[in-house]
């Protein structure tokens, strides 16, 4: 703890400035240290960078077109044609569960990107407002985090129905509160600190208060809430297309895959029931495990917490 | 402290109000006529309007939204969420059939995770950085990464296919025949209770790894010189008392909300 507070104690008290060289003079040696340090993180971002390259190549890494149907391949058993055997339709599996990453990683990605970023302005503005706004702000906030992640984004999807642009609002929205929560107590901690302060007092509008001041020492707090929540929408996403209320036929989803025939088929051909399963849980684990590093790399503090 | 419990519990009343209403616009704003809905079915064709508009009337889907929230509000403070739509039958018994398996479900679940997470919780904080805790790490990261789901198929799968097996369809009570309640119950308690276990590991090792961080803790070790049964007993024993409480008001959580899921 001594440790970790003396780091964020150091970085409070030098704001990040705005530095446009950062990425080019600084991320290289910072990735470097975090592979060394973190050999956990790095195995997961290793799966995540296959997954995301399986998605983008999807087309050149599937051998078949993953909605061709052929009824006289029906539950092939995994052979050298079809690494992971074919489903009820004679479809190859390996090319669904390919293309089925494009589906989780987008998912995924706009979703957790939306809700996080959502949270985050919402975070901020209520804690630099403060009062009355802030007050209501987190009520409402309160209200949406009385609900479960699962319950809350299966209501909002039953209602708009089933799409992928309405699944991402769906897993977005119960991503929000959970993100402003977190965002709020850091814009908070930056807000009491004397170059805030001092900023304003020399006259520096509300504008460049925020972006020079408040927004860059909350990234952090950003970043890790972003990669916690990745894990969970693409959680979200396969439990809800397992239900029947994500992404319809024949999209290539790997919780859909695990809904329809595959529990009924299983004794038959357990392929279809265990290969999407596995795929859902690499990518996931992979999240998870560069999450958790990421955060332990970036606020020492928050380590021991959740 | 009676103060205390007063406040939170009056703060509640406007975060329930709140969610209420959330849940009510939520379903208004569906586009899509639910009279229309029933009347049409699925077959399309001929719509009588009259007719429609006569259900409209008797569902009391005319009357002004304001109104429809209240009444329903008023009908939920009394326990009584209205009939549904299409069975006709009131919601409170749809749901309270299902209520007592998915209470029996979540108790064991907490039961089974609690008995999991907390040794292997206080091993991985007593070695932390050493490989008990990178083992312990891995696993609850794993098993947060495998949808419940998915392990409930794969469950099913291996007792049908290696053991020629599966559970008792029909429910059965456990106040009528317990070793038949536990054969069709410990598999749903185990899927959901492993996933559960991963997420109370994590808990029980960062708490742990706090109490160890406290005042007292560093006090003991410093008077015992390093005498690690009593280190350790304290701080398994300050988890323990945490960990428990946290299962308490899981069970009050899973108790007054059944809709729970762990995640």
């Amino acid at each position: 703890m001594k440790e970790g507070e003396t780091a964020l104690a150091s970085r409070r008290s030098h704001p990040v400035a705005v530095d446009k060289g950062w990425v080019s003079s600084r991320a290289w040696p910072a990735i470097k240290k975090f592979i060394l340090t973190k050999p956990l993180g790095a195995a997961g971002g290793a799966v995540i960078v296959l997954m995301v390259l399986a998605a983008l190549f999807a087309g050149v890494i599937a051998p078949y077109d993953p909605i061709a149907i052929n009824q006289r391949l029906q539950f092939s058993p995994p052979s050298r044609e079809h690494w992971f055997g074919t489903d009820e339709f004679g479809r190859d599996l390996f090319s669904r569960i390919i293309y089925g990453a494009r589906i989780a990683l987008f998912i995924g990605f706009t979703a957790s990107f939306l809700g996080s970023t959502g949270g985050a302005i919402i975070g901020v503005v209520s804690a630099y407002l403060g009062g009355k706004t802030d007050l209501l702000m987190q009520r409402v906030m309160d209200i949406l985090l009385a609900f479960p992640l699962l319950i809350l984004a299966l209501a909002i999807v039953s209602v708009l129905g089933r799409s992928i642009p309405n699944l991402v609002l769906a897993i977005a929205i119960p991503i929000i509160p959970r993100t402003a929560r977190i965002l709020r107590s850091s814009a908070l901690a930056v807000k009491e600190q004397m170059s805030v302060e001092a900023a304003r007092a020399v006259g520096s509008s509300h504008q460049r208060v925020m972006f020079r001041h408040i927004i860059p020492n909350v990234m952090a707090p950003y970043l890790i809430m972003l990669t916690a929540q990745l894990g969970s929408a693409i959680l979200v996403e396969a439990s809800l297309s397992f239900l029947g209320l994500g992404t319809a036929e024949p999209t290539p989803s790997w919780g859909l895959m695990l809904s329809g025939g595959a529990p009924l088929y299983a004794e038959k051909a357990p392929w279809v029931a265990i290969f999407p399963g596995l795929a859902i849980s690499l990518v996931i684990f992979g999240f998870n495990l560069f999450g958790d590093s990421l955060r332990d790399a970036l606020d020492p503090k928050l380590r021991h917490r959740q | 402290m009676w103060q205390y419990i007063l406040k939170r519990v009056l703060l509640m009343i406007p975060t329930l109000l709140g969610a209420a209403l959330l849940v009510f616009l939520l379903m208004h704003v569906v586009p899509g006529d639910i009279a229309l809905l029933i009347i049409g079915g699925d077959q399309g064709g001929d719509i009588n309007y009259q007719e429609v508009a006569h259900l409209r009337e008797q569902l009391g889907l005319n009357r002004p939204l304001y109104v429809q929230f209240l009444s329903w509000i008023w009908g939920v403070a009394r326990l009584d969420f209205g009939n549904s739509l299409w069975t006709g039958a009131p919601v409170i018994e749809e749901v309270s059939i299902r209520l007592p398996v998915t209470l029996e479900v979540a108790i064991f679940a907490t039961l089974v995770s609690s008995l999991i997470a907390i040794p292997l919780g206080t091993l991985a904080a007593i070695r932390q950085d050493a490989w008990p805790d990178y083992v312990v790490r891995v696993v609850s990261i794993g098993g947060l990464a495998v949808p419940s789901f998915w392990v409930g198929i794969l469950i099913i799968l291996f007792l049908v296919i290696f053991f020629r097996w599966s559970p008792p369809l029909e429910f059965v009570s456990p106040f009528v025949d317990p070793w038949a309640n536990f054969q069709q119950l410990v598999w749903p308690i185990l899927s959901v209770g492993y996933r559960y276990a991963a997420v109370t590991t994590r808990m029980t090792r960062s708490t742990v790894l706090e109490v160890m961080r406290e005042d007292y803790v560093r006090m003991v070790d410093a008077i015992a010189h390093r005498d690690i049964p009593v280190v350790q007993a304290l701080v398994l024993l300050t988890a323990f008392v945490f960990v428990v409480i946290n299962l308490i008001i899981d069970l009050l959580y899973a108790w007054l909300d059944p809709r729970i899921s762990y995640r």
